[in-house]
């Protein structure tokens, strides 16, 4: 598995000339020139997880995006745990707070902003959908490795043997951690080349995710790359069901 | 799992006139069975797929019971088993039966 | 926890939402004999990946879904089994749900109620019922959008966690009752993560005290909490359309300052206990032990009304 790569190293990319992004407590927000505009960039940084005050502040940020008005795109940079386990958190309503961050990028994209995801190290769980699942377009960085739950702990949940498991995420996509089986489910749209200046890759999903209709097209990527065999076809009819046909 | 399949003729058919009905969940100790009226009146069949394997006897002795009782002719029954106790399938069977039977 | 015993009523309604299976909820919900389900079980749409791990499929892979009336008005619906896998979001399961939510923008029925009953995402199938979570997010946006409301019920045997929280937060009223539990992670998954210290997952009284029903309906993380019965929620959820909030910048920006005010007021709470008396509530120690009418009267005597734009 490649490395991953660093976030400085991203946003020195995507910013020649320079940016004001700013990370705190592993919580990354601030903007940086895009064209002739600027594109507002908030994200998790460092394998931080993400609780109660990080999901907040996020939301706080992408609100402020959408309240500005104009179409400023927003980029969601995730190197993230999972959701942040504690009694406090759980306490104070978590699931509001994950929730509300991904409307807020929900709302935003439906106002106009375009969302884009680029996923350079970890995410997992409830800290990945906040985020990354919440955007219009998901890429991702060589290296990056998304899980739901490592397979270990599928393990002893499951009570099947590793070996067995390893042997059984060879021969589907459905269940193992990693990003070739996000990519197959059709999560992740794509994988960006990081050979290539990633500026434009970005300013391309932008352009690409602006001009497409807000029809969620994961499902039927997950058909075609044969990660989600059957989810958009179940999909498609219980609309028509629906529909009395 | 295991998969079992019984063949059974009946001397009448099941009465009512519903075309399908469903009951249980499938769960630990539980199972559904799913009923669907589309056999001959006086035939019935029952698929089982089992989490357990190895009761094939027991299952078959549960099934030949409810067939003797209830005459279920007409049905085909198809059930997804948890582990359930055998007490729990002539249950369901015919709680089954009797939504089958409901106007 | 107050059970009441299991009633002697022949009526749906008085039935326990808790103890009724998702579809013995559904039947219930609605108006009598109006539920049509779709992709029903006799399409036997299981899941093309339980038998890889050799486990026991079901037909509707625990979620049921289909249209009926309530007060005569057309609602979609959609009900999880919580007994099957602990009603976890597998392939099918959560492509149901999406499926019906797109419905709604195509036939526009008057709200979606989604009955909850999860543990979260399904192990065997976590990378496509991870990705429908999140497709069921942005369907819920758009169907709120489009004017309808998307009503959530908790207060099923399996509790509504991990990504079912998440869902949950992003409708726009939720009805809940005692046994509704609604966190992200659970209480084993903290416990099996930070230790016993952090979460007595057998500590039930805490389990209730931190994710219950009441707690969440006193901090306004829930919008109202109900008996234990079918009737109730039917009740309650004809209450909560009307009064549903639309999906704008207006809304968000006032969820951003209730959870805002949260964590300035609460965010060194220890226990829930705590946040009670905060909130004005004389004896907190009281709280759990509350019958739903004791604690309506409670509701009505707190200084602020719990406020819950979402």
């Amino acid at each position: 598995m490649p490395d991953k790569m660093a976030l400085e190293a991203i946003l020195a990319a995507l910013f020649p000339a320079g940016h004001a992004v700013t990370v705190s407590d592993g919580l990354i927000t601030g903007d940086g020139p895009l064209g002739a505009g600027r594109i507002a960039v908030v994200g998790i940084d460092g394998n931080t997880a993400l609780g109660i005050e990080g999901a907040c502040h996020l939301a706080g940020r992408v609100l402020d995006v959408v309240r500005a008005g104009g179409e400023t795109p927003i980029l969601v940079l995730i190197d993230s745990d999972s959701q942040r386990m504690s009694r406090r958190d759980e306490l104070l309503g978590l699931n509001e707070y994950l929730a509300h961050l991904a409307k807020a990028l929900l709302l935003a994209d439906a106002q106009g902003h375009p969302t884009i995801g680029l996923l350079y190290g970890h995410s997992a769980a409830g800290a990945f959908i906040a985020t990354a699942l919440a955007t219009r377009v998901l890429v991702a960085l060589p290296g990056a490795h998304p899980s739901v739950m490592d397979l270990p702990s599928v393990a002893r949940v499951t009570k099947l043997p590793l070996e067995k498991l390893e042997e059984m995420a060879r021969a589907t996509p459905v269940f193992a951690p990693g990003l070739d089986n996000m990519v197959q489910t059709g999560a992740v749209q794509a994988v960006l080349d990081p050979t290539r200046p990633l500026g434009p890759q970005v300013a391309a999903l932008i352009a690409q995710g602006a001009a497409a209709d807000i029809r969620d097209t994961r499902d039927a990527l997950g058909c075609e790359r044969g990660g989600r065999p059957l989810a958009h076809d179940i999909a498609a009819r219980v609309v028509r069901e629906a529909q009395g046909a | 799992m295991e998969k079992l399949s019984f063949r059974h003729a009946t001397r009448t058919a099941l009465p009512g006139t519903r075309a399908s009905a469903i009951t249980g969940v499938v769960a630990s100790g539980n199972l559904e069975v799913l009923l669907e009226r589309n056999l001959a009146p006086d035939a019935c069949r029952v698929e089982i797929d089992t989490a357990i394997a190895g009761y094939g006897a027991v299952w078959a002795a549960v099934v030949a019971d409810f067939v003797a009782r209830r005459q279920p002719g007409g049905l085909t029954i198809t059930i997804n088993d948890g582990g359930a106790r055998p007490d729990t399938v002539s249950l369901r069977l015919a709680q089954g039966a009797r939504l089958m039977e409901m106007p | 926890m107050d059970f009441k015993p299991v009633s002697l009523s022949t009526s749906p309604l008085d039935q326990s939402w808790y103890e009724a299976s998702a579809r013995a909820r559904l039947a219930g919900l609605l108006d009598a004999d109006t539920f049509q389900e779709f992709i029903g079980p006799e399409q036997r749409m299981m899941s093309p990946h339980l038998p890889l791990f050799d486990l026991p499929r079901a037909f509707d892979d625990g979620m049921i879904v289909g249209r009926g009336l309530l007060e005569e008005r057309p609602v979609l619906i959609a009900a999880q089994e919580g007994r099957f896998m602990g009603g976890a979001f597998g392939e099918i399961h959560g492509a149901k749900l999406v499926g019906l939510l797109r419905a709604a923008l195509a036939v526009k029925p008057a709200a979606v109620l989604i009955l909850f009953d999860t543990g979260g995402v399904r192990l065997q199938e976590a990378n496509a019922g991870e990705t429908a979570i999140a497709e069921i997010m942005r369907a819920i946006t758009q169907v709120r959008t489009a004017g309808i409301p998307v009503i959530g019920l908790i207060g099923g045997r399996a509790g509504c966690y991990g990504g079912g929280g998440l869902i949950a937060g992003t409708c726009a009223r939720l009805v809940i009752s005692e046994g509704g539990r609604l966190s992200v992670s659970g209480p084993e998954v903290i416990e099996t993560n930070r230790g016993a210290e952090e979460f007595d997952s057998r500590d039930r009284a805490l389990v209730w005290r931190t994710m219950g029903g009441k707690h969440r309906r006193l901090i306004g993380a829930a919008d109202a909490f109900v008996d234990d019965t079918i009737g109730a929620f039917r009740k309650a959820v004809l209450a909560a359309i009307p009064a549903a909030p639309s999906f704008d910048l207006a809304t968000l920006e006032a969820e951003q300052a209730r959870l805002e005010a949260r964590l300035d007021r609460f965010g060194d709470a220890r226990d829930a206990t705590e946040i009670w008396g905060g909130l004005g509530i004389a004896d907190p120690a009281a709280v759990p032990g509350l019958t739903t009418e004791g604690f309506d009267a409670l509701l009505a005597r707190l200084p602020e009304e719990p406020h819950h734009a979402r």
